[in-house]
């Protein structure tokens, strides 16, 4: 036994050595054959195919112009989650997360970039856009058309729970956002609106994906809160058979937004690879990655290209409605904050 | 349905003959009392029981291994034919093979103090040992970040010196360590503590040193239960879920051990390389029970033998 131990530990040592040596290997800038490079995409849930189909693209775009091989290794979690993660140490060369106000986050509490990343890059940094929709069972049997029909009593609504779930908040937040369009922005109506919603949902996952899979493997539930993108990818795996798409006539602009870590790209020497990658986003293939996996993308003219079809729905955004996610992260979702208020007075 | 001793009463003579027709007449009045129960509860027992081992061992493994298959064998070998699954099975070994054998030493070490010798402190030291059972491996992995992570007591200096602890393979083979560490030393206590001293004392007096105490007295009498830790340390070890998701990052293809590429895979919808990484998984757990037993039927044979022994010396 102690000589097989032996040989694993040395083993184990090998890996470690060689691990470490990759990391800080930096790439050079122009010796003949550039030493490969290794970028790290820390990212939310429901972007794994996503970014899987644009890792693939950007590798090959990246060889092209500077010969330098480049691999992407991904991290997916809940959006949250992450975060903290990299505020943890999580190496992430680039961040691509579900909202702005965990971004921000990294900045507050571990200063590995700017407070002001979000200017850095167009369209408040994010490269596509998604927005909030309704999933539900084939033939709509509750004909479910509206925000409104999800309050109603004896509807039994799928979605994560806010407190942890980047998703869970944008869910939230169209729905609030809906109900200030319909009472003359009354706050407290806004409120018992939102409660009432809760009060039909039997499980709160604590990410979008989890939700998704409640509602569609284990069956739970008459409509599924989702992201777009997600929506549409449930039925893409699952079969337009068994699910429809619901989208109600409002809802809210979801933008996830990407940034690159400063602190760690100086560390690891990956600046330049780093925003060539999320300049890419923005480049018309990107755009039409984005589009082919059910991100709405900036440049519209990508939809038609990817062969998507995204349904009108009037848009309003978090700045408009809110005045921002700092506003709204601390009214809505802080320790003891109004979601906390509703999940309470629910029991 | 011809029974040889047509004395017995009816009731245990049907008794006697549902359990193999065998006389009851010379057995004691324990194993004679259990013939007379009525066959009806001794069925419903044992009826209950393969229910319940079949509702909650077999189903769900055969489910496991029916949703791997679902696609078909091909499908299934190919969810192993992945470079992401590759260095998750690598991983998942390389972490027990560097926190079983750190472990065994360990584990080892603290026993001999514990069970051979008196000292102050010693307590506290079982106590300490234990603490991994205690606690939730969620705190345990938590515990790491909060030494090693960035904002965490040694975080910037690890990040100075570019050390990366967690988030990277050391991290997840300490969690490791951490969460496996008292099943040898709890395996070797109360069976050390048992043998006593004698052995090593007459040794000593003999004239062997410390050293060749411990390797020609001490491990001898202790290698089958040191088997037994190790087996069940190293389940542990490859199927720890908890304190490793903690202090992974979740990084595809670099810091996902197997438990974790399993839970991945499940949030990929892709169902068949989740369940056929789980059936593998499952397939060590097997492996490791099937080792435990051949060490559990080992050391009742010894035993055995050894007090057959005694019986023929005295």
């Amino acid at each position: 036994m102690s000589r097989k131990s032996l040989t694993f530990l040395g083993l184990g040592l090998t890996a470690l050595v060689a691990g470490l040596a990759v990391f800080t290997h930096a790439p050079a800038a122009h010796a003949a054959p550039p030493a490969p490079v290794q970028l790290l995409n820390v990212s939310y849930d429901p972007t794994r195919e996503l970014y899987v189909d644009f890792n693939a693209l950007f590798a090959k775009e990246w060889k092209s112009k500077t010969q330098q091989e480049v691999t992407i290794q991904q991290s997916h979690g809940g959006s949250g989650k992450q975060a903290r993660a990299v505020i943890d140490g999580l190496d992430a060369d680039v961040v691509t997360l579900a909202l702005a106000y965990d971004i921000d986050a990294i900045a507050k509490n571990a200063q590995l970039l700017p407070a002001d990343w979000q200017k850095r890059l167009p369209n408040n940094s994010s490269p596509y856009t998604s927005t909030i929709v309704f999933l539900v069972r084939k033939g709509n049997p509750k004909g479910i058309k509206d925000w409104n029909d999800l309050a109603k009593p004896g509807v039994s609504v799928i979605t994560p729970n806010p407190n942890t779930s980047g998703g869970a908040r944008w869910n939230y937040l169209a729905a609030w956002g809906y109900a200030l369009r319909n009472n003359g922005k009354d706050e407290a109506k806004a409120k018992d609106f939102v409660a009432a919603i809760f009060k039909n949902v039997p499980v709160l996952d604590s990410g979008a994906r989890g939700s998704t899979t409640t509602f569609v493997q284990r069956g739970l539930g008459d409509v599924l809160i989702a992201w777009e993108n997600e929506a549409f990818l449930s039925l893409k795996e699952f079969g337009a058979d068994k699910f429809e798409i619901v989208s109600p006539p409002t809802s809210i602009l979801a933008e996830p937004p990407v940034a690159i870590v400063d602190k760690n790209v100086a560390k690891h020497g990956t600046k330049e690879v780093a925003e060539a990658y999320l300049k890419f986003l923005y480049s018309d293939a990107g755009q039409e990655v984005a589009a082919k996996n059910f991100y709405r993308p900036r440049n519209e003219s990508a939809t038609g290209k990817a062969g998507v079809a995204f349904p009108k729905i009037e848009l309003f955004t978090i700045d408009e409605v809110f005045g921002g996610w700092t506003k709204a992260q601390a009214t809505h979702f802080a320790d003891g904050g109004v979601f906390d208020q509703i999940a309470k007075a629910g029991k | 349905m011809s029974n040889p001793t047509p004395t017995i009463p009816a009731a245990a003579a049907t008794a006697a003959s549902s359990s193999g027709g065998a006389p009851g007449r010379t057995a004691g009045p324990a194993s004679r009392h259990a013939r007379r129960d009525p066959w009806w509860v001794r069925a419903t027992l044992i009826t209950i029981t393969l229910l319940f081992l079949g509702l909650f061992l077999a189903l769900p493994l055969a489910s496991v291994m029916a949703e791997a298959l679902r696609k078909g064998v091909g499908a299934y070998f190919a969810s192993f034919n992945d470079s992401a699954a590759l260095s998750a099975i690598y991983l998942t070994l390389i972490s027990a093979a560097l926190s079983v054998p750190t472990n065994l030493v360990f584990g080892v070490a603290a026993a001999w103090a514990i069970a051979k010798f008196e000292f102050t402190g010693k307590s506290l030291l079982i106590s300490l040992i234990d603490l991994p059972f205690a606690i939730s491996p969620v705190i345990s992995g938590l515990i790491f970040v909060l030494l090693f992570g960035l904002q965490g007591w040694m975080g910037p200096w690890l990040r100075e010196h570019d050390i990366k602890i967690i988030f990277a393979v050391p991290g997840i083979v300490l969690a490791t360590v951490f969460v496996t560490f008292p099943f040898v030393a709890r395996e070797l206590i109360p069976l050390m503590q048992e043998q006593g001293t004698d052995e090593e004392q007459a040794a000593l007096v003999l004239g062997a040193n410390g050293w060749q105490t411990f390797w020609h007295v001490t491990l001898p009498n202790i290698r089958w239960a040191l088997l037994y830790g190790v087996i069940l340390c190293n389940a542990r070890a490859m199927g720890e879920f908890g304190a490793v998701s903690v202090v992974s990052g979740h990084i595809r293809g670099r810091t996902n051990t197997l438990p974790l590429h399993v839970e991945i895979l499940y949030n990929e919808y892709n169902f068949v390389a989740a369940f056929a990484t789980a059936s593998l998984l499952a397939g060590l757990a097997i492996l490791t029970l099937v080792a435990k037993s051949a060490v559990e039927w080992q050391v009742a044979r010894r035993r055995k033998a050894s007090a057959a022994e005694n019986a023929a010396e005295h």
